[in-house]
Protein backbone atom coordinates (compact mmCIF):
# COMPACT_ATOMS: atom_id res chain seq x y z
CA UNK A 1 0.00 0.00 0.00
CA UNK A 2 2.07 3.24 -1.12
CA UNK A 3 1.13 6.49 0.13
CA UNK A 4 -1.65 7.48 -2.43
CA UNK A 5 -3.61 4.51 -1.33
CA UNK A 6 -3.44 5.18 2.41
CA UNK A 7 -3.65 9.00 2.08
CA UNK A 8 -6.91 8.27 0.03
CA UNK A 9 -8.61 5.97 2.56
CA UNK A 10 -7.92 8.40 5.63
CA UNK A 11 -9.34 11.01 3.16
CA UNK A 12 -12.40 9.00 2.48
CA UNK A 13 -12.49 7.86 6.30
CA UNK A 14 -12.77 11.87 7.28
CA UNK A 15 -15.31 12.48 4.97
CA UNK A 16 -17.89 9.71 5.74
CA UNK A 17 -17.81 10.03 9.02
CA UNK A 18 -17.99 14.11 9.18
CA UNK A 19 -20.88 13.81 6.86
CA UNK A 20 -22.31 11.43 8.72
CA UNK A 21 -21.99 13.90 12.03
CA UNK A 22 -23.27 16.70 9.66
CA UNK A 23 -26.74 15.07 9.62
CA UNK A 24 -26.32 12.98 13.00
CA UNK A 25 -25.80 15.98 15.65
CA UNK A 26 -27.74 17.90 17.12
CA UNK A 27 -26.80 21.57 17.35
CA UNK A 28 -26.33 22.94 13.76
CA UNK A 29 -23.25 24.53 14.64
CA UNK A 30 -21.62 21.28 15.27
CA UNK A 31 -23.31 20.34 11.71
CA UNK A 32 -22.04 23.33 9.80
CA UNK A 33 -18.47 22.81 11.05
CA UNK A 34 -18.97 18.91 10.21
CA UNK A 35 -19.66 20.06 7.01
CA UNK A 36 -16.13 22.45 7.00
CA UNK A 37 -14.15 19.20 7.75
CA UNK A 38 -16.14 17.53 4.72
CA UNK A 39 -15.11 19.79 2.42
CA UNK A 40 -11.69 19.48 4.01
CA UNK A 41 -11.21 16.58 3.49
CA UNK A 42 -12.65 16.77 -0.31
CA UNK A 43 -10.26 19.15 -1.15
CA UNK A 44 -8.16 17.24 0.14
CA UNK A 45 -9.17 14.67 -2.68
CA UNK A 46 -8.64 16.99 -5.12
CA UNK A 47 -4.88 17.66 -3.85
CA UNK A 48 -4.22 13.70 -3.91
CA UNK A 49 -5.90 13.76 -7.93
CA UNK A 50 -3.24 16.92 -9.04
CA UNK A 51 -6.40 19.01 -9.38
CA UNK A 52 -4.35 22.55 -7.63
CA UNK A 53 -7.37 24.89 -9.33
CA UNK A 54 -10.02 23.13 -8.09
CA UNK A 55 -8.11 22.23 -4.78
CA UNK A 56 -7.47 26.23 -3.68
CA UNK A 57 -11.11 27.16 -5.03
CA UNK A 58 -12.87 24.78 -3.19
CA UNK A 59 -11.41 25.89 -0.08
CA UNK A 60 -11.47 29.57 -0.84
CA UNK A 61 -15.24 29.67 -1.90
CA UNK A 62 -16.80 26.44 -0.13
CA UNK A 63 -15.00 26.44 3.03
CA UNK A 64 -14.05 30.28 3.02
CA UNK A 65 -17.29 32.07 2.04
CA UNK A 66 -20.05 29.64 1.97
CA UNK A 67 -19.80 28.09 5.33
CA UNK A 68 -18.89 31.41 7.11
CA UNK A 69 -22.57 32.44 5.28
CA UNK A 70 -24.13 29.62 6.90
CA UNK A 71 -22.28 29.86 10.41
CA UNK A 72 -23.31 33.81 10.48
CA UNK A 73 -27.07 33.37 9.31
CA UNK A 74 -27.13 30.38 12.27
CA UNK A 75 -25.68 32.31 14.77
CA UNK A 76 -27.87 35.31 13.35
CA UNK A 77 -30.94 33.31 14.17
CA UNK A 78 -29.59 32.08 17.56
CA UNK A 79 -30.57 28.12 17.06
CA UNK A 80 -29.31 26.04 19.64
CA UNK A 81 -30.05 22.00 20.31
CA UNK A 82 -32.96 23.11 22.82
CA UNK A 83 -35.24 24.82 19.72
CA UNK A 84 -33.74 22.38 17.04
CA UNK A 85 -36.66 20.51 15.28
CA UNK A 86 -37.09 16.74 15.42
CA UNK A 87 -39.03 14.72 13.33
CA UNK A 88 -40.69 11.56 14.99
CA UNK A 89 -38.36 7.91 14.96
CA UNK A 90 -41.07 6.73 12.23
CA UNK A 91 -39.96 9.17 9.78
CA UNK A 92 -36.50 9.45 10.22
CA UNK A 93 -35.80 5.38 10.12
CA UNK A 94 -38.04 5.44 6.62
CA UNK A 95 -35.19 8.40 5.70
CA UNK A 96 -32.83 6.08 6.40
CA UNK A 97 -34.41 3.31 4.83
CA UNK A 98 -34.93 5.44 1.91
CA UNK A 99 -31.53 6.67 1.33
CA UNK A 100 -29.98 3.13 1.78
CA UNK A 101 -32.18 1.46 -0.26
CA UNK A 102 -30.95 4.28 -2.88
CA UNK A 103 -27.50 3.53 -2.36
CA UNK A 104 -27.60 -0.15 -3.10
CA UNK A 105 -29.85 0.29 -6.21
CA UNK A 106 -26.95 2.83 -7.60
CA UNK A 107 -24.07 0.45 -6.04
CA UNK A 108 -25.83 -2.73 -8.01
CA UNK A 109 -26.36 -0.30 -11.16
CA UNK A 110 -22.38 0.64 -11.12
CA UNK A 111 -21.12 -2.52 -9.47
CA UNK A 112 -19.92 -4.30 -13.03
CA UNK A 113 -17.99 -0.94 -13.77
CA UNK A 114 -14.51 -1.98 -14.87
CA UNK A 115 -12.13 -0.70 -12.41
CA UNK A 116 -9.53 1.56 -14.33
CA UNK A 117 -6.58 2.55 -12.80
CA UNK A 118 -6.37 6.50 -11.88
CA UNK A 119 -4.35 7.95 -14.80
CA UNK A 120 -0.65 9.09 -12.94
CA UNK A 121 0.60 10.27 -15.92
CA UNK A 122 -1.53 13.23 -17.03
CA UNK A 123 -0.49 15.42 -14.44
CA UNK A 124 -0.75 18.51 -15.72
CA UNK A 125 -4.26 18.56 -16.31
CA UNK A 126 -5.72 20.58 -13.30
CA UNK A 127 -3.17 22.95 -13.16
CA UNK A 128 -4.18 26.54 -13.84
CA UNK A 129 -2.17 27.28 -17.11
CA UNK A 130 -3.58 24.81 -18.16
CA UNK A 131 -7.13 24.93 -17.02
CA UNK A 132 -7.12 28.97 -17.93
CA UNK A 133 -6.40 28.54 -21.30
CA UNK A 134 -9.05 26.10 -21.87
CA UNK A 135 -11.55 28.64 -19.55
CA UNK A 136 -11.24 31.52 -21.79
CA UNK A 137 -10.64 29.72 -25.42
CA UNK A 138 -13.82 27.52 -25.31
CA UNK A 139 -15.76 28.58 -22.46
CA UNK A 140 -16.02 32.41 -22.81
CA UNK A 141 -19.50 32.89 -22.50
CA UNK A 142 -20.43 30.74 -20.07
CA UNK A 143 -17.95 32.57 -18.01
CA UNK A 144 -19.40 35.99 -19.00
CA UNK A 145 -22.82 34.97 -18.61
CA UNK A 146 -21.91 33.62 -14.91
CA UNK A 147 -20.91 36.76 -14.01
CA UNK A 148 -24.71 38.20 -15.19
CA UNK A 149 -26.03 35.53 -13.10
CA UNK A 150 -23.75 36.69 -9.90
CA UNK A 151 -25.01 40.20 -10.55
CA UNK A 152 -28.93 38.85 -10.45
CA UNK A 153 -28.04 36.67 -7.62
CA UNK A 154 -26.64 39.31 -5.59
CA UNK A 155 -29.56 41.86 -6.59
CA UNK A 156 -32.33 39.01 -5.59
CA UNK A 157 -30.43 38.38 -2.16
CA UNK A 158 -30.47 42.18 -1.50
CA UNK A 159 -33.98 42.25 -2.52
CA UNK A 160 -35.20 39.40 -0.89
CA UNK A 161 -33.54 40.17 2.48
CA UNK A 162 -34.09 43.75 2.53
CA UNK A 163 -36.94 44.69 5.60
CA UNK A 164 -40.26 45.29 4.83
CA UNK A 165 -41.73 48.48 5.47
CA UNK A 166 -44.41 48.41 7.98
CA UNK A 167 -46.28 50.81 5.98
CA UNK A 168 -45.79 51.53 2.51
CA UNK A 169 -44.35 54.77 1.40
CA UNK A 170 -46.45 57.44 -0.53
CA UNK A 171 -45.96 57.47 -4.05
CA UNK A 172 -44.62 60.85 -3.84
CA UNK A 173 -41.73 60.63 -1.76
CA UNK B 1 -5.68 -3.38 -3.97
CA UNK B 2 -4.78 -0.04 -5.29
CA UNK B 3 -7.09 2.52 -5.75
CA UNK B 4 -8.97 2.97 -8.64
CA UNK B 5 -12.26 4.52 -10.59
CA UNK B 6 -14.68 2.46 -8.68
CA UNK B 7 -13.25 3.87 -5.47
CA UNK B 8 -14.33 7.33 -6.51
CA UNK B 9 -17.27 5.70 -7.93
CA UNK B 10 -17.94 4.17 -4.56
CA UNK B 11 -17.03 7.25 -2.60
CA UNK B 12 -19.36 10.12 -4.24
CA UNK B 13 -22.35 7.42 -4.20
CA UNK B 14 -21.52 7.26 -0.06
CA UNK B 15 -21.54 10.95 0.12
CA UNK B 16 -24.95 11.47 -1.81
CA UNK B 17 -26.84 8.78 -0.12
CA UNK B 18 -25.68 10.29 3.09
CA UNK B 19 -26.85 14.04 1.54
CA UNK B 20 -30.29 12.39 0.37
CA UNK B 21 -30.83 10.74 4.39
CA UNK B 22 -30.10 13.94 5.57
CA UNK B 23 -32.31 16.01 3.25
CA UNK B 24 -35.38 13.33 4.46
CA UNK B 25 -34.36 13.27 8.15
CA UNK B 26 -34.16 16.96 9.28
CA UNK B 27 -36.40 19.39 9.36
CA UNK B 28 -33.95 22.14 10.05
CA UNK B 29 -33.96 24.37 6.42
CA UNK B 30 -30.36 25.22 7.30
CA UNK B 31 -29.16 21.33 7.81
CA UNK B 32 -31.07 20.53 4.56
CA UNK B 33 -29.35 23.04 2.63
CA UNK B 34 -26.46 21.65 3.66
CA UNK B 35 -27.16 18.70 2.59
CA UNK B 36 -28.37 19.41 -0.94
CA UNK B 37 -24.26 20.83 -0.96
CA UNK B 38 -23.29 17.65 0.59
CA UNK B 39 -24.41 16.36 -2.80
CA UNK B 40 -23.01 18.77 -4.67
CA UNK B 41 -19.93 18.37 -3.42
CA UNK B 42 -20.29 14.64 -4.06
CA UNK B 43 -20.74 14.93 -7.80
CA UNK B 44 -17.91 17.57 -7.97
CA UNK B 45 -16.02 14.69 -6.62
CA UNK B 46 -17.03 12.26 -9.08
CA UNK B 47 -16.14 14.60 -12.07
CA UNK B 48 -12.91 15.76 -10.39
CA UNK B 49 -12.04 11.60 -10.47
CA UNK B 50 -13.50 11.31 -14.36
CA UNK B 51 -11.50 14.03 -15.68
CA UNK B 52 -8.33 12.48 -14.00
CA UNK B 53 -9.36 9.08 -15.61
CA UNK B 54 -9.96 10.53 -18.89
CA UNK B 55 -6.90 13.52 -19.09
CA UNK B 56 -9.96 15.62 -19.93
CA UNK B 57 -9.55 19.31 -18.99
CA UNK B 58 -13.34 19.83 -19.51
CA UNK B 59 -14.95 18.40 -16.77
CA UNK B 60 -12.97 20.53 -14.18
CA UNK B 61 -14.31 23.50 -15.85
CA UNK B 62 -17.69 21.81 -15.47
CA UNK B 63 -16.67 21.63 -11.79
CA UNK B 64 -15.98 25.36 -11.73
CA UNK B 65 -19.18 26.31 -12.90
CA UNK B 66 -20.71 24.20 -10.69
CA UNK B 67 -18.97 25.93 -7.89
CA UNK B 68 -20.20 29.45 -9.25
CA UNK B 69 -24.17 28.40 -9.22
CA UNK B 70 -23.87 27.01 -6.42
CA UNK B 71 -22.27 29.99 -4.30
CA UNK B 72 -25.35 31.98 -6.20
CA UNK B 73 -27.37 29.45 -5.29
CA UNK B 74 -26.37 29.92 -1.49
CA UNK B 75 -26.37 33.61 -1.76
CA UNK B 76 -30.74 33.73 -2.45
CA UNK B 77 -31.56 30.33 -0.69
CA UNK B 78 -30.43 31.58 2.85
CA UNK B 79 -31.51 35.29 1.71
CA UNK B 80 -34.98 33.15 2.05
CA UNK B 81 -34.60 30.91 4.73
CA UNK B 82 -33.68 34.77 6.58
CA UNK B 83 -36.80 36.16 5.15
CA UNK B 84 -38.90 33.64 6.50
CA UNK B 85 -37.22 33.76 9.86
CA UNK B 86 -38.48 37.12 10.31
CA UNK B 87 -42.07 35.92 9.43
CA UNK B 88 -42.57 32.92 11.11
CA UNK B 89 -39.81 33.22 14.09
CA UNK B 90 -38.90 29.62 12.92
CA UNK B 91 -36.37 27.59 10.61
CA UNK B 92 -38.71 24.57 10.59
CA UNK B 93 -39.74 23.15 7.44
CA UNK B 94 -43.27 21.40 9.07
CA UNK B 95 -44.45 25.18 9.48
CA UNK B 96 -44.66 25.80 5.62
CA UNK B 97 -47.59 23.82 5.28
CA UNK B 98 -49.78 26.69 4.82
CA UNK B 99 -50.67 26.06 1.51
CA UNK B 100 -52.57 23.05 2.51
CA UNK B 101 -55.43 24.90 4.36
Amino acid sequence: MNLYDTLFWFLSAVSVGCALGVILSRNPVNSVLFLVLTFISISGHYILMNAQFLFIVNLIVYTGAIMVLFLFVIMLMNLNADVEPQKGQLVQLAGVVSGGVLFLVLLAAVKTASPVPIDKASIDIGLITNLGKVLFKDFVLPFEISSVLFLSAMIGAVVIGKKEESAPLPSGE
Amino acid sequence: MPVNSTHYLFLSLLLFSIGIMGTLMRRNAIIIFMCIELMLNSVNLLLVSFSKLFADPNAQIFVFFIMVVAAAEVAVGLAIIVMMYRKVHSVDINILNRLKH
